[in-house]
């Protein structure tokens, strides 16, 4: 039987709770349900194993950094910075979460319910088996994918107008998915549209299905929708900026 | 399109001496560059290839090879120098920002070498290093300002103070931080070693952790930058102590970038990046964009490594250096390195290299009196940094208010380099900043770690003579002793910017 | 080189000047005729609750005015009075010394733990720092210091100008001074004093710059540029203001050695290196004996290399520190032991409750 553990979180600062959590998963605990958190940053920081913590509340900052392996599910909403340089293991948030979501992550999945900030998936990164997904249910702010370097960055806009411009600035690795079309002009220099082809589609469909699962979605109309897929003009943007002395 | 502005002078004019060359071909062999080649039984010279890297030179067995720099007169100017022009020739023909290796090369006073040490004479005896011991144990960390203590019921009094973790040093010179990508793993083996050897540390830079350097983790201080290669939570872990680079002495301001072709399969493995993809590093951390968001990011290193690692931070040394310093030193770091504008690159903006920031001498003088003013000195180590030359440079940044220093350039020319500033070509003939892999061959870990430690063992050896003769037997009592120096030709302005007085005085 | 005496009775049972002017005449050959001075505890009895401010006066009459101002803004004024003096032949004399007997207003530092002492240490700052022709060179109750420098100024001449044979104290430090550094000044000479505490020192500190910038860092202000200045700031900070028993105080001013460290016992190497991480600008380097004094103790120690030396005499309630075995017998013929401590072995000699 999975055992299981409850910590109250209230007016408890981080880092007792975090070292809580961490005995907690050293003791063999599979599910940690976190009650009350209102703002703790650094939940799941740099933890391993296949845990689940449950999230009862708003998520501070930096909620899952440096993460490898575990999955926390957050009941409310998150600050900035959920997924932050993530190796591994997800984040599932079921409100809205602040600036530089999945900032630098380089492998896990951050799925967010509802909307995220400003540069969403920043410099996101990839390396052979390991690629980061940040899947966003509602609207993205400007900047999204900014420096992007790998992995997949998706947008399923289900709750109206997709707010992004500069959309891809900087991109130069990865691809940037988002429902609908998306205005030439929201795009950023180094981004360029393309149509989403089958191949693009197959590949995508297993991460929209797991993200439906998620947070109680029917997954079929979201396979099916039409998509704009944003990738880098160039692995090398700043190459023709530069010359030697 | 081709310019109209022909072929520039050349740089370096390479001759050898016919009479002295035994045609043994090791000019040809050794220079990466194609400065040389076989013509029959005849060696060919092409000098526009040359970077001036002498390795031709320091291999030719009969001293047969001769270098000449700037060979070709312009007509002297001191307004439109040599450089401006063929910047200008360089930009009209690229229309680009020009790039440029290693440290600034404008040619400005340096403060170091217009501070005078001092010397006990008879009012007080100097130590004699030889027969006393003269301690140059270094702790880089937080310190308590003030001990608390209990009384235990049986009346005694312990301490209730609890130390946070710092750094031993047993001198207070540390290699800094350059990748594994911008040099080899050869080089970094060596660092590594010779930090062991000497009872010292070394930065990984921001290239991540090659496994090869694994069995030394215990002397590294991994770095986290805002590109966040190689970081995750087992990189943290095996490091030493944590830094994060918020800045760079020799281009405040800007972040950086490895060209995809120096991510070799293996580089790419230590970065977690694809191969041949460029590796930018943007200016800011991307959770950084206000000084609360430092805090932030210090302890998020904290909490994942349960607070058992001193965290640095490292800044580019820039006009509001005392206001950086003590933002920096409110968000919970264990120690500031600084980044003086002389400070090495493999590769920055020449406007940047030789324009943007400040000198570490001041640097390092006004981080240590704002963090005293403010009551926050012992919140944090200073490290200095950015052109530390030799031993007298650590003595005078010490002085000065530093608790240490980190070397680049030095520990690059310990191991060979020649300061030829050409390693963004990737064919560092001393098999330093190269990945290929004959060239990475040529540097022998073992031979090059020996001659890093002994150039830190002579430094060493040399601070504890200086530190004998100024009566000093203790690094901590030299550490802000501003009175043990003396400025020779400095202006009223820097005296007092310094806190040091003239000599004479 | 300079020769340092202190005399402490731990009955407090009163000792004339006399017999201390003797013991450091007898150090004579470590002077240079140029410095001496004597400090007491005890000699106020009158006023013991007053702190005794001993001022002094490059022209009393420009600077008084001045001065009793400033004590009127900070407190009240007892009583004030010349010291009374008595011309030497040779000794030039450059100023008129002057002593307050005041009772500061500890209202004007509020949150203090000690605020008479908080007022006390900010009105000696402020008018030694101004150019005001005015130094207070002694600001504790029921305590004194007297002192000169240049010309003539031998222990002798200072003793009888101030006819300290007059003075009754139980604690005495005195200074034979070899000046080296602006031997006129009047108030350079040891000892230094700060309400409580008063110093007296042989050689010279290779961590004046380091020390200074720690202590003003804390409010303190070293105006005459002596090693002695800094050691009573750097004493009244670390025990009145840090906490520190005066044990661990004297070890934060000269520590042990790293090597020394590694070898102790776990607790008590945390509690050492904890000294040395916190107070490293405080530790003191070069040759150096410091003796120094409060009102209910007297303590001798030396620099962690032993460069300078210090005899310690024991007779019934008397305790002697002295740089030279000669000047403790010169007071006390038939003292009972001499002993030389070794560095890092302070001698703390308390005055019975």
């Amino acid at each position: 039987m999975a055992k299981q553990v409850t910590i109250d979180a209230k007016g408890m600062h981080y880092t007792p709770l975090n070292q809580q959590i961490r005995k907690a998963i050293e003791d063999g605990i599979d599910e940690i349900v976190v009650d009350n958190v209102l703002g703790q940053r650094f939940i799941g920081n740099g933890l391993r194993g296949n845990t689940i913590i449950r999230v009862n509340g708003v998520a501070g900052g930096d909620l899952a950094m440096f993460m490898s392996g575990p999955t926390v599910i957050v009941s409310g909403n998150a600050e900035h910075a959920p997924g932050n340089t993530m190796d591994s293991g997800k984040v599932v948030i079921h409100g809205s979460a602040g600036d530089a979501v999945a900032h630098s992550m380089r492998g896990g999945k951050v799925f967010v319910r509802g909307d995220i900030g400003y540069r969403g998936g920043i410099h996101m990164k990839q390396y052979e088996t390991q690629r980061p997904i940040l899947v966003v249910g509602g609207s993205a702010q400007t900047f999204l994918g900014e420096y992007m370097a790998g992995g997949l960055l998706l947008v399923l806009g289900l709750d109206g107008v997709m707010k992004a411009r500069e959309i891809g600035s900087g991109i130069h690795g990865g691809e940037i998915v988002i429902r609908g079309d998306v205005d030439e002009a929201c795009l950023a220099a180094g981004a360029k549209k393309l149509p989403l082809t089958d191949e693009d589609r197959a590949r995508i469909a297993p991460v929209i299905r797991e993200f439906a699962a998620d947070f109680g979605l029917d997954p079929e109309p979201l396979v099916n929708a039409d998509y704009t897929r944003i990738v880098p003009a160039s692995a090398r943007p700043f190459a023709g900026k530069y010359t030697w002395e | 399109m081709s310019s109209n502005l022909g072929s520039m002078p050349l740089r370096y004019r390479i001759s050898i001496d016919r009479e002295q060359c035994m045609e043994c071909g090791r000019c040809v062999e050794n220079c990466p560059y194609g400065v040389f080649r076989w013509d029959g039984e005849r060696i060919l010279i092409n000098s526009r290839k040359c970077t001036a890297c002498h390795r031709c030179i320091a291999y030719c067995p009969r001293d047969a090879i001769m270098l000449q720099e700037h060979p070709c007169d312009y007509r002297s100017h001191p307004v439109w120098t040599r450089g401006v022009r063929e910047s200008i020739y360089n930009q009209a023909r690229t229309g680009k920002i020009i790039l440029a290796g290693m440290g600034s090369v404008a040619n400005l006073p340096i403060i170091f070498d217009q501070l005078m040490l001092d010397a006990c004479q008879v009012t007080t005896p100097p130590t004699d290093p030889l027969r006393e011991p003269v301690e140059l144990r270094t702790y880089l960390g937080k310190k308590p300002s003030k001990l608390e203590f209990r009384q235990k019921p049986n009346g005694d009094v312990e301490l209730s103070t609890e130390l946070t973790p710092n750094l031993m040093l047993e001198t207070p010179i540390m290699l800094g931080h350059m990748s594994y990508g911008a040099i080899s793993l050869n080089a970094h083996v060596a660092m590594a070693r010779a930090a062991r050897e000497t009872g010292t540390y070394m930065g990984t830079g921001e290239g991540g952790l090659h496994p090869g350097l694994y069995p030394y983790q215990d002397r590294m201080i991994v770095q986290v930058a805002s590109g966040r290669f190689g970081v995750n939570v087992d990189y943290l872990e095996r490091g030493a102590a944590i830094e994060l680079k918020l800045g760079q002495g020799a281009k405040p301001g800007i972040g950086g970038h490895l060209t995809g072709e120096k991510v070799s399969a293996d580089v790419s493995r230590t970065r977690m990046i694809p191969q041949g993809s460029d590796a930018i590093s943007p200016a800011p951390h991307h959770d950084i964009y206000g000084i609360e968001d430092l805090p932030q990011l210090v302890n998020s290193v904290k909490e994942a490594t349960e607070r058992k690692k001193p965290v640095f931070a490292k800044i580019a040394a820039v006009n509001n250096n005392a206001e950086n310093v003590a933002a920096v030193a409110r968000s919970g770091v264990d120690a500031i390195a600084i980044d003086g504008f002389r400070g090495g690159t493999g590769a920055a903006p020449r406007v940047f290299r030789d324009h943007v920031g400040i000198p570490i001498e001041v640097a390092i003088s006004t981080a240590d009196q704002e963090l005293r003013n403010q009551g926050l000195r012992n919140e944090v180590s200073l490290i200095a940094c950015g052109s530390i030359r030799e031993s007298t440079d650590v003595v005078k940044a010490i002085a000065l208010g530093a608790d240490a220093v980190y070397i680049g350039t030095a520990a690059l020319a310990a191991m060979g380099c020649r300061v030829c500033g050409n390693c963004y070509q990737g064919l560092c003939s001393w098999g330093i900043a190269t990945q290929r892999p004959d060239l990475v061959a040529r540097l022998d870990p073992d031979v090059a770690s020996k001659q890093i430690a002994n150039l830190i063992h002579a430094w060493t050896l040399e601070i504890t003579e200086l530190m004998g003769a100024a009566g000093i037997n203790s690094i901590e009592s030299l550490r802000g002793n501003r009175d043990r120096l003396r400025g020779y030709m400095l202006d009223e302005g820097l005296l007092d910017i310094l806190d040091v007085k003239s000599v004479g005085a | 080189m300079c020769g340092i005496f202190g005399v402490m009775d731990k009955r407090r049972q009163m000792m004339d000047g006399s017999g201390i002017r003797e013991a450091l005449s007898m150090m004579n050959e470590r002077g240079s005729g140029e410095g001496a001075g004597y400090v007491a505890y005890g000699i106020y009895p009158d006023y013991r609750d007053c702190y005794a401010l001993h001022v002094f006066f490059d022209k009393a009459c420009e600077s008084k005015a001045v001065i009793d101002a400033t004590l009127e803004q900070w407190g009240t004024i007892e009583h004030d009075e010349a010291i009374p003096t008595c011309d030497q032949p040779g000794l030039r004399v450059n100023c008129t010394p002057w002593r307050y007997f005041f009772r500061p207003d500890a209202s004007l530092a509020p949150g203090s733990a000690t605020p008479e002492k908080d007022v006390v240490t900010n009105l000696v700052m402020q008018i030694n720092a101004g150019a005001n022709g005015a130094e207070v060179v002694s600001s504790g109750k029921n305590v004194g210091v007297f002192k000169s420098g240049g010309a003539g100024s031998w222990p002798e001449a200072v003793a009888d100008y101030y006819r300290i044979q007059d003075y009754e104290g139980y604690i005495w430090l005195a200074h034979n001074r070899y000046a080296t550094n602006r031997p006129e000044l009047w108030e350079r000479p040891d000892p230094f004093n700060l309400h409580d505490w008063s110093v007296v020192e042989n050689g010279k500190t290779t961590t004046y710059g380091a020390n200074r910038r720690y202590v003003e860092s804390f409010g303190y202000n070293c105006s005459t540029g002596t090693d002695s200045e800094v050691i009573a700031y750097l004493i009244d900070l670390l025990v009145r203001k840090h906490g520190l028993d005066i044990n661990l105080a004297i070890r934060a001013l000269a520590p042990p050695y790293w090597d020394e460290i590694d070898r102790m016992p776990e607790a008590e190497q945390n509690l050492n290196r904890a000294l040395r991480f916190a107070y490293g600008s405080a530790t003191m380097n070069g040759p150096f004996t410091v003796v120094a004094a409060n009102p209910d103790m007297m303590v001798g120690f030396t620099d962690r290399g032993k460069l300078r030396p210090m005899v310690v005499g024991e007779c019934g309630d008397r305790l002697y520190i002295a740089s030279e075995e000669t000047a403790i017998r010169a007071m006390e013929p038939n003292v009972e032991s001499i002993a030389r401590p070794a560095a890092g072995e302070p001698v703390i000699g308390r005055v019975a409750p």
